[in-house]
């Protein structure tokens, strides 16, 4: 007889963890074992025994904590299934950013999906999403309302490049979370013939030399220097949400507030920030993505961790899946995470 | 339509009111008649559709997709209009569609998709009958994109919310000919849309428009809050004082056609014709000029409270027996016309005088003066204003808010200049309550926890418990905005959709100093009580829940206020 769900997986106060192989997965205080499903400081915390990881997401959490944020890491090679006591776990593509990994785990031919944050949308800095079929899926919901439906993520790149001909005397300053957005959306640029220098706050810098070190093409990416801000009238920059209103941001020409997020499709949210040009460009999946994802999985029940939970939910009960919200705290509870030191994204 | 959602979307976007302004104007100069008569139109609210209403919207969306979703999205969202703009399904999009009953056919009966002209909107909405009219929306709908769409509702809900007011389009018009609002805002009551007279003279191709109108508005003069600090600078002996009663700011005007016959109407202080609300003070405008004063209610001869007021003002239908029930009052306080003068360029004190002669002329009781506060010091005023009653305000004390401050030389500006007037309101009441809901707020700050439930303690039938007594969603900064959102989301203890529950008790929960102006018995209130104008004055980060405030420190104030307020309260009950 197959095994119940919860014996495959089970909530605990430091997150989602597994008791047949004893490991938590992106656990949000330090645990034994660690599988982590990408690099978001949010999901990749530091202190943990020992971490599991793609070995992208294991070179991101070096950069950003050391090279000792745990005291042992192991690779997992993405398609390849290993034995963690009594489950089989394996990594597949979650298309979310440079490295990012969906975990399956089996046991007793049941088979659960932990997706983490992922995304169907094309990005040309990480590998696409890889629906993996299963009974139990554990989905995010970061955009689980039906208003939210991502727009082309090209156009709106045009949009930005339209802006920067239209006022060739402003400095356009694109907010962007420092970790996949940034690069994804100056990868974007160069795809679409952009091929002047896209100019780096500081805190952008380590993760797009690592995603450039990992065959990413990205271009000419010079870190602005604080004497040259003035000067760079017509320039892209690129830099932390955080910084696009504070006083680093009023040196530059005459500066157009760009942000680059999924948030931006909600007018109010962009008003609040004090956004000119909004760009909805997201790493996460939009409404129409969640509800085909569920569908493709084939699951029969769903688990949504964070996010607009109660949505999804209602949308699965109505669609005849079982669903329940996990309300799991600690991951950006409605994306507003960019508090947190370079944080989860959106 | 596209041209005019794409300059409703850059105006929400764009916090400068100059470069608003230089939008707009782009806008007129290079659309054309009637078109761009019909976005100004938009602008200034001067756009009714007597069918098509937010529920013809709720209608629509709510054939299309499911309820639960479309409710948890609006209350996400915050605004109608945009919600239905980003929720509108593609003709057999099924992620949001309800999950029995079938999609209507697109196109069935309607001509295929095609993108309107906003001139064309606003003819068909004005035109078509009720029953045609979802058919013919719906379409719409489907030929836009998510700025069209939401421009189109933008319409129909009457609520812009791009942060340009009636003013600043007017200014805008203005603009294009090089003139001030004002020489638009005195010929504006007697324009209709699409306004082609109007851009025809501003333009230099046409005669100055006729007001059509002699009544007209004309935009009142505004007073700054007093601070501490402006006594150093200001010298008693050059200003004068008034009550700063507690009402609602009128213009009436009076005059006459060109057949001789009079036209009276009473304006808000933004310009809007309510004269058919106050039938019993148009009755009274027997005279030929412009005033400026507070509508009240006076019952024999007292002043009513704020209250008393409203109940009038909430009524849709103006009966004999509202009008004998609530007699409106109007409490007059300066002039701009008399006759064919124009007198805003006088002095405050000549104003007055003229002012004073035309009350004494009219002799009825239903417009009277706003008496003179006499001071010496500002330490006078000070006295005067924490005890209005000690200066002759009698009775009607409790029904003023403060005082306002002129200079005796104060031209009468339109606007907020400044130096001239000033409202030095009374101080206000303060409670320590504790937060007990949070609820998503809406507009500019939707989906933050910005709507705060509060409660003070009293006995329950198991100890002490808390009772809720209002709900405040202003007086904190954006960043107390931010800190208050997370705390709301971190102490959840339940969801009820928009709102949260709080964690509360004697030693969990957060205080909340709160100000009001006023308290009155409710029985919509488990409390009993319902307070005016709650804000959150100060956080109380620091102070413990068991320590906030209990019931009877309002009774009290509900107490004082009633025995004040309502000294033949005895006799009518």
């Amino acid at each position: 007889m197959a095994l119940r769900s919860t014996d495959i997986l089970s909530q605990t106060p430091q997150g989602l963890y597994c008791p047949l192989g004893d490991f938590h997965i992106d656990p949000i205080r330090p645990v034994k074992r660690a599988l982590i499903t990408h690099g978001h400081s949010d999901h990749a915390r530091s202190g943990h025994r020992s971490v599991l990881a793609t070995r992208e997401t294991l070179r991101i959490m070096g950069a950003r904590y050391g090279e000792d944020f745990a005291d042992g890491t192991q690779e997992a090679a993405l398609g390849e299934s290993l034995r963690l006591g009594d489950v089989t776990v394996r990594f597949t593509p979650a298309g979310h950013v440079l490295g990012s990994a969906q975990i399956t785990i089996e046991a007793g031919g049941t088979r659960v999906v932990v997706s983490g944050d992922y995304k169907r949308a094309e990005d040309p800095t990480c590998l696409p999403y890889e629906v993996v079929p299963c009974d139990v899926f554990i989905t995010e919901a970061t955009f689980g309302l039906p208003v939210f439906r991502h727009p082309d993520t090209r156009g709106e790149v045009r949009k930005l490049m339209d802006s920067v001909a239209l006022f060739p005397e402003r400095t356009h300053i694109v907010g962007a979370y420092a970790l996949g957005k940034a690069q994804r959306v100056m990868a974007l640029l160069r795809e679409e013939g952009y091929d002047r220098p896209i100019y780096l706050h500081g805190a952008m810098e380590r993760l797009t030399e690592l995603y450039k070190s990992e065959g990413i093409p990205l271009g000419e990416t010079p870190k602005v220097a604080a004497s040259e801000r003035s000067k760079l009238a017509g320039a892209i920059v690129i830099c932390p949400p955080s910084s696009i209103q504070d006083l680093w941001s009023r040196k530059f020409p005459d500066p157009v507030t760009c942000f680059a997020s999924g948030w931006m499709r909600v007018r109010a949210r962009a008003r609040q920030k004090g956004v000119e040009l909004p760009l909805v460009i997201s790493d996460h999946s939009d409404w129409d993505d969640l509800c085909r994802t569920i569908r493709e999985t084939g699951a029969g029940e769903v688990w949504v961790t964070h996010g607009q939970e109660d949505a999804l939910v209602h949308w699965c009960t109505t669609h005849g899946i079982r669903a329940r919200p996990l309300h799991m705290l600690g991951y950006g509870d409605e994306g507003e995470v960019e508090e947190a030191p370079q944080g989860g994204e959106a | 339509m596209n041209r005019f959602a794409a300059l409703l979307d850059r105006l929400a976007y764009e916090p400068r009111r100059n470069a608003k302004l230089r939008l707009i104007m782009d806008y007129f100069r290079h659309t054309p008649d009637p078109e761009r008569g019909y976005a100004l139109a938009a602008m200034t609210n001067a756009l009714m559709f007597k069918e098509a209403k937010p529920g013809l919207i709720r209608g629509l969306v709510e054939e299309r997709t499911d309820p639960e979703l479309f409710r948890m999205s609006y209350h996400y969202v915050g605004d109608l209009a945009e919600t239905v703009a980003l929720i509108w399904p593609a003709p057999g999009h099924e992620s949001v569609a309800p999950a029995s009953g079938g999609m209507p056919a697109i196109g069935h009966n309607n001509p295929p998709p095609h993108v309107p002209t906003l001139t064309e909107v606003v003819e068909t909405l004005a035109t078509t009958s009720k029953s045609d009219l979802p058919a013919k929306v719906a379409g719409w709908l489907d030929a836009l994109d998510e700025t069209g769409r939401w421009a189109l509702l933008k319409l129909i809900t009457r609520e812009l919310r791009v942060g340009v007011s009636a003013r600043l389009a007017k200014t805008a018009v203005a603009q294009l000919g090089g003139m001030e609002p004002d020489d638009v805002e005195l010929i504006w009551h007697g324009l209709e849309a699409p306004y082609e007279d109007l851009f025809a003279w501003v333009e230099g191709r046409g005669p100055k428009p006729e007001s059509g109108n002699p009544a007209p508005f004309r935009p009142p003069m505004l007073s700054h809050p007093l601070e501490e600090e402006d006594f150093e600078k200001l010298d008693a002996a050059d200003f004068l004082a008034e009550w700063k009663w507690d009402g609602i700011r009128l213009q009436a005007v009076s005059g006459h056609d060109s057949h001789g016959r009079p036209v009276r109407r009473i304006y808000s202080r933004t310009g809007e014709d309510v004269s058919r609300a106050f039938p019993d003070l148009v009755e009274a405008l027997a005279f030929d000029g412009s005033i400026d004063g507070e509508l009240l209610i006076v019952r024999e001869g007292r002043v009513q409270s704020f209250n008393v007021l409203q109940q009038r003002l909430n009524r849709k239908t103006v009966t004999p027996k509202l009008v004998a029930e609530f007699p409106a009052h109007l409490r007059v306080y300066d002039i701009l016309t008399e006759g064919d003068e124009d007198l805003r360029d006088r002095p405050f004190t000549e104003r007055r005088r003229r002012l004073e002669a035309l009350v004494a002329r009219l002799g009825d009781p239903r417009i009277d003066l706003s008496p003179m506060v006499p001071f010496e010091t500002w330490e006078d005023l000070a006295a005067a204003r924490a005890d209005p009653a000690s200066v002759g305000a009698g009775l009607d004390a409790e029904a003023i808010e403060g005082c306002m401050i002129k200079r005796a030389d104060s031209p009468y500006l339109p606007g907020r200049p400044k130096g001239y007037w000033y409202k030095w309101k009374r101080d206000p009441y303060l409670v320590d309550a504790v937060m007990m809901y949070g609820q998503r707020g809406h507009g500019k700050r939707s989906s933050f926890y910005s709507d705060y439930t509060f409660g003070v303690w009293r006995d329950g039938p198991n100890g002490e418990e808390l009772v809720p007594v209002g709900k405040a969603y202003h007086g904190f900064t954006d960043e107390e905005l931010v800190k208050l959102d997370r705390y709301v989301r971190n102490h959840t203890v339940n969801r009820f959709g928009p709102v949260r529950e709080v964690e509360y008790g004697k030693d969990r929960g957060l205080v909340l100093e709160v100000a009001f102006e006023g308290l009155q018995r409710s029985t919509r209130h488990k409390s009993g009580v319902a307070m005016r104008f709650p804000r959150i004055n100060r956080i109380r980060w620091d102070k413990p829940p068991a320590e906030a405030d209990r019931i009877e420190a309002l009774e009290k104030i509900l107490e004082r206020g009633e025995k004040e307020v309502h000294p033949l309260k005895d006799r009518e009950a």
